[in-house]
């Protein structure tokens, strides 16, 4: 290798590094800060490792919110079935808007895709209403019902329906195989990517709604994780060695998540083209 | 199983293709096949041959049950099908970009059809390894589509249309995309599994040395009407009109004026004389492959014909030539309607 070559990767990886660097920060910082007395907290310039590390603040969280093993059962449960449903609603969607023929159906498909130009803080008052109406308020339907179907998603799947060529379907016809089967069968599998990602912004958006929880949920036990950590900012100022372990707590199951989705994401990526 | 097409009609309306945001420009009407009516007999191999776009993938989809025809009839052996769905009608299809499903092995492409006929575990797998026998690709099996080379795709293709054993076998230009030695390999292992399994099959290619080559019968269409049906040697002989004349053979016939008539002589058919004869001319145009000579001559008129001679020849450019034509040999047209007349 060439010494311009060796100096360009220096400054490749230098660049690299600092990225790594401005996302993780904010990390440590919180792990360092949940494992921190209420006094070390507010030394200047900030401590980054602890010692001793107090792992006694993780005990402390159920002092300040008792219900919070309940909101992370309530997230799981929110995010699993959101997703479910909202793949479900976009794989069917999709097959219809890329495969099938009937009447209206580009016509249906703008109007849907013109709904994503609404904001979602104009549709939080309407939606509201309507589970008011339904006496859904302070259940987990109110929590997942709204979004159990999203145009983005739609659109996204849809995409990379149209992309698989339509000679698989007829092969797949040819082949005794109908619609439903085929879509399971073939389709599905081919769009693995593309539900990936769809599933993961769906579980990272659900994990982390604070608006929709907080106006839908009154009483603690439906309360969600974002709102649980509400709570340690009081009226005698926050709690930062708590509300960082909590929000420890909080952010795990996103990070194992990604960890472990990365390999279907660059699975995904790396696969072949499509050929035939 | 015989197949019988009757009155076979297809016309697509112009907004089946455009979209929303191109009205206007799309035809509104398109006549894809026009009152196609044919037999093709039981065990047969038959071409639909033709130029891009004058009906025969329609045909075939048709045939098929991937398209519903707008009129006419599709009968198989004694069954009228013309309302059967594809799933239903137990036909077997290769298309010409193999359509093998890309996330499945090849095991599982060539089980797909029997699993959809719900044909118990043991029994398909002897199926299935019959099958990749035939068409010579069992060590394959538990490579994916994408690892294989074209040929190859193409002979799973060919296995998993015919493992659930169908009455009729279609081919959608199944050779297109092969590179050309490969093409005349698949050629001949399509024929040799076609006659080994006994099955009927429809071939369908624009290449008319292909349909020559691989049918019993050659039925060849332009702008959705069938032109002529018949053995690919008789279509070489007696090309009923001008257009079967000049699609069949390479190089092609050459056509000229003589008598108030539209003359055509395939090139070997002409043979050089001495004296002048049927055309005489210049050679303005002259290369040898292999054995033969091409040359092509351009008369005083202006009219130009190809022809072949001895390889061995000492003619050059700007030789004076006469050629002469056995009076069998010269198909003979209308020049109004294209209609081959005169036969005795």
């Amino acid at each position: 290798m060439s010494t311009k070559a060796v100096i360009g990767r220096v400054v490749i990886y230098l660049i690299l590094a600092m990225g790594a660097l401005i996302m993780l920060v904010p990390f440590v910082w919180m792990l360092s800060t949940s494992l921190q007395t209420a006094h070390q907290v507010n030394i200047r310039p900030p401590i980054w490792i602890p010692i001793p590390a107090q792992w006694g603040n993780y005990s402390r969280i159920l002092d300040f919110a008792p219900h919070f093993p309940r909101s992370f059962v309530n997230n799981l449960v929110v995010a699993s079935i959101g997703t479910i449903l909202e793949l479900t609603t976009a794989i069917l969607a999709a097959f219809a808007f890329s495969r099938l023929r009937f009447w209206g159906r580009d016509i249906l498909f703008y109007i849907l895709l013109a709904t994503m130009m609404v904001p979602g803080e104009i549709m939080l008052i309407p939606n509201f209403l309507t589970i008011v109406r339904f006496e859904w308020l302070d259940t987990y339907r109110a929590l997942i019902m709204p979004w159990a179907a999203s145009i983005l998603s739609i659109f996204l799947l849809r995409q990379f329906f149209l992309a698989i060529p339509e000679q698989l379907s007829y092969a797949a016809k040819v082949d005794g195989c109908r619609d439903f089967r085929f879509l399971w069968s073939i389709m599905v599998p081919l769009a693995r990517p593309a539900l990936v990602t769809i599933a993961l912004l769906a579980v990272i958006s659900s994990w982390n709604a604070f608006m929709w929880p907080l106006i839908v949920t009154n009483s603690p036990s439906m309360r969600t994780l974002p709102l649980a950590l509400a709570l340690f900012r009081g009226e005698a100022g926050t709690f930062f060695e708590l509300l960082m372990a909590a929000s420890v707590v909080v952010v795990l199951p996103m990070i194992i998540l990604f960890i472990f989705m990365q390999k279907h994401i660059v699975a995904g990526v790396s696969r072949s083209g499509l050929k035939g | 199983m015989d197949v019988h097409l009757k009155g076979l009609t297809m016309a697509f309306d112009g907004h089946e293709t455009a979209s929303l945001f191109k009205r206007g420009s799309a035809p509104s009407k398109v006549i894809a096949v026009n009152n196609f009516s044919a037999t093709i007999k039981s065990g047969e191999m038959v071409s639909l041959l033709g130029p891009s776009g004058c009906g025969k993938s329609t045909t075939l989809m048709l045939l098929a049950g991937l398209y519903r025809p707008t009129s006419g009839q599709i009968i198989f052996g004694g069954e009228d099908v013309t309302r059967i769905d594809a799933e239903k009608r137990g036909i077997g299809m290769v298309f010409q970009n193999y359509a093998l499903y890309p996330h499945l092995t090849v095991r599982k492409n060539i089980l797909f059809p029997l699993k959809m006929k719900k044909v118990p575990k043991a029994e398909a797998n002897k199926k299935m390894e019959e099958m990749a026998r035939l068409v010579q690709i069992e060590h394959l099996l538990d490579r994916k589509p994408g690892q294989l080379s074209g040929g190859q795709q193409q002979r799973v293709a060919i296995a998993r249309a015919l493992v659930k054993e169908p009455k009729l076998l279609l081919l959608d230009e199944p050779l297109s995309n092969l590179d050309a030695r490969l093409r005349l390999e698949m050629r001949e292992e399509i024929r040799r599994i076609q006659l080994k399994v006994g099955i009927t099959a429809v071939f369908v290619t624009h290449d008319q040395e292909e349909a020559m080559s691989i049918s019993d019968r050659i039925m060849l269409m332009r702008d959705g009407i069938l032109q002529q049906e018949c053995h690919p040697q008789e279509m070489y002989r007696k090309p009923v009109n001008i257009f079967a004349a000049e699609f069949i053979g390479s190089p092609p016939i050459n056509m000229l004026d003589r008598d108030g008539q539209r003359v055509g002589v395939r090139p070997e058919h002409f043979t050089l004389s001495q004296e002048q004869d049927f055309f005489t001319g210049k050679i303005s145009h002259l290369e040898t492959i292999g054995r033969d000579t091409l040359i092509r001559v351009q008369s005083a008129e202006n009219e130009t014909v190809r022809t072949f001679v001895d390889g061995n020849t000492t003619l050059k450019i700007d030789d004076t030539c006469h050629l002469s034509v056995k009076p069998e040999n010269i198909h003979r047209f209308n020049p109004a309607t294209g209609e081959r007349v005169g036969d005795a």
